[in-house]
């Protein structure tokens, strides 16, 4: 049984997202970080480039697969978890707080409504 | 024994270096003074004996399709019948030089020329080069061929290349190769492509779609016609990845499917010692519209004239024939790798016209062994823990299938890696793991045609075994093998790039 977080958004690439004023956190959701198996790197996204929703900036590999993580919305990088460099299994460890990947501002903020809630997400994953 | 390296010093050397033709001291001159070595490498230095010794104990660490069965999903792990060897060891095949002139090798080339005209009939294109020396070789260069005929009609726009998410991982990364960007569409409930997806997917920047028919789940993509009209008509070409041609030769093509491009792995299907990177063979058709744009040169052949020598007799004279200035060039020196193209022309002219037994035979050995895994006999099954779940919900598979650990590893804790590495304390290689990733705790097992049924049984008997064994040996497997459990993690998070006693300056 997967940890959702009832505070946090989601998307159907299992990724979650924390609203923090103007910007926003991404990471993998406990789902994700347990599909993947040990993550053994992260592939972090440059700060102050801008994406739009969807694009592909980043990605996680574990033993058994890479995979590609997308911007949940459009945006600048702001930040990006250093920590992940040398400490990639923070993810498996704790996906929800020093396991985050990055941080974006957010362009528009209608399309935050088309994110998921942790209800949606959990019946998505069918758990 | 451990590794060559253990080899070094002062001892002697198993060869001697011919002296060199010019002055020792001239040669030194030549080498500016920073640049020149102080003291001699440590490279091994070993006897001829002690160096055979060594080889020969690798290879019996080593695990093979010689050894025993090897299911390995994808990637169509024949036997490699022994004929070919012979033929292809033939002096007229193994003692001659890509720059001989055309009539030293009308025998090699004749052998081109008909391989290219069977890979034409089996897959319904139009012409074919045998040049590219793997199958991702093979798909980045029909992928370049399609981008150059988008180019040569104005439509060089077209950024976008559809791939479904089972497809293999290569088909994105040679799109990604010659520069397009990636639409990846997921599958249907049924594993399938889905038909709406790639509706919404296609565009005026579509570019092409590459896919495999069967699909990476073992099963036929029944609405194939339908996605290549829908590609077409959005002015996109359809490729077939031809990774899983065992299925279907003889049965249907991709011609008739609607690809425009399509590659074929003779060390797959037409049988090659392959693995640990080759050496492979990935030769491309392509419909009429493409043909133009192959690498240069193919074999060609035209009919005899009376001053011709006599050749191999059959009425042409063959030779190496240019493609012409629309040409992508050449992606491979000289003309692919001979060798897997002479074996793979032996293996397909002894079935000849019957090459479609070859896929009957895979086909059905794949769902043999299926049923015989998922229907155990009762006193099996009521030992077994809990069974796995078809990958794919299809009755019928074609020439692989799909088997979901997910039961065992939500019972267990046991997860598809364990059972595979356990397979291996039983003599057989683990099947194709976690791929494709869109079955969770996947195992991907292809038989082949080559197996005979009391394999078949053993492999079977063999897995409910595993299923009903202790968790605890599972998890720790194997425990047989030369090398035990390797600790995957702690190796890809801590990269050796560089051997420790490779310390030669």
């Amino acid at each position: 049984m997967s940890n959702i977080p009832s505070e946090l958004k989601y998307t159907a690439e299992h990724e979650w997202i924390r609203i923090d004023g103007n910007e926003i956190v991404v990471g993998i959701t406990d789902f994700a970080q347990n599909a993947l198996t040990d993550v053994v790197w992260v592939e972090l996204p440059e700060i102050d480039v801008h994406f739009n929703a969807m694009d592909s900036y980043a990605s996680v590999e574990s033993v058994k697969s890479v995979s590609e993580i997308y911007a949940p919305i459009s945006g600048t990088v702001t930040g990006v978890n250093e920590l992940l460099e040398d400490a990639p299994e923070t993810i498996n460890i704790d996906p929800y707080g020093n396991g985050w990947i990055c941080k974006m501002t957010i362009d528009d903020v209608t399309q935050l409504e088309g994110l998921l809630d942790s209800n949606t997400y959990e019946e998505l994953i069918g758990e | 024994m451990s590794d060559l390296f253990a080899f070094n010093g002062a001892r002697g050397a198993g060869w001697s270096q011919p002296l060199p033709l010019i002055d020792k001291e001239v040669l030194i001159s030549a080498i500016p003074a920073k640049l020149r070595r102080q003291n001699l490498p440590k490279w091994p230095r070993a006897s001829e004996p002690e160096i055979v010794r060594h080889y020969t104990w690798l290879s019996n660490r080593n695990f093979g399709i010689d050894n025993g069965f090897y299911p390995l999903g994808s990637c169509t792990m024949k036997h490699n019948p022994r004929v070919n060897e012979k033929i292809v060891q033939l002096p007229g095949m193994d003692k001659i030089h890509p720059l001989q002139p055309d009539h030293h090798v009308q025998g090699l080339l004749a052998i081109y020329f008909e391989m290219q005209e069977m890979l034409a009939v089996c897959s319904g294109m139009d012409q074919v080069t045998l040049q590219p020396v793997a199958g991702a070789q093979g798909e980045f260069t029909a992928i370049r061929c399609i981008q150059e005929y988008h180019r040569q009609r104005g439509q060089g726009h077209r950024s976008k290349v559809i791939v479904p998410d089972s497809a293999h991982g290569t088909n994105p990364a040679s799109a990604s190769m010659c520069g397009y960007d990636i639409i990846e569409i997921p599958s249907g409930e049924d594993g399938r492509l889905d038909i709406d997806a790639l509706k919404s997917a296609v565009g005026e920047d579509t570019a092409a779609m590459m896919i495999t028919n069967p699909s990476t789940l073992g099963v036929f993509e029944h609405q194939i016609a339908e996605a290549t009209e829908i590609v077409h008509s959005a002015g996109g070409q359809m490729y077939y990845d031809g990774a899983n041609f065992n299925a279907i030769i003889g049965k249907t093509d991709p011609g008739r499917m609607g690809f425009d491009a399509v590659h074929y792995n003779l060390h797959k299907t037409f049988s090659q010692p392959h693995g640990g990177g080759g050496p492979g063979s990935g030769p491309i058709g392509v419909k009429s519209h493409l043909s133009q744009f192959l690498p240069t040169p193919i074999a060609g052949r035209r009919e005899k004239i009376e001053s011709d020598p006599k050749g191999v007799d059959d009425g042409y004279w063959y030779f190496w024939e240019d493609v012409g200035d629309s040409s992508i060039g050449k992606v491979q020196q000289w003309n692919g790798n001979a060798g897997a193209v002479v074996r793979s022309w032996a293996f397909y002219r002894r079935y000849g016209k019957e090459l479609e037994k070859m896929s009957e035979h895979a086909v059905l050995n794949a769902n043999y062994l299926r049923h015989k895994i998922m229907n155990p006999d009762p006193e099996i099954a009521e030992k077994i823990h809990v069974m796995p779940l078809n990958g794919a919900p299809a009755d019928l598979v074609m020439h692989e299938f799909t088997l979901s650990l997910s039961p065992l590893k939500e019972l267990h804790g046991v997860t598809g890696k364990d059972v595979a590495k356990r397979l291996l304390d039983y003599g057989v290689m683990a099947p194709t793991l976690y791929f494709p990733m869109i079955v969770p705790e996947c195992l991907m097992i292809e038989p082949t045609e080559t197996e005979s049924k009391e394999v078949l049984d053993k492999f079977a008997s063999d897995f409910h075994q595993i299923l009903s064994e202790d968790p605890d040996i599972i998890t720790s497997a194997p425990h047989t093998t030369d090398v035990k459990r390797v600790d995957e993690v702690w190796a890809a998070r801590n990269l050796i790039l560089k051997h420790p006693g490779n310390n030669s300056n």
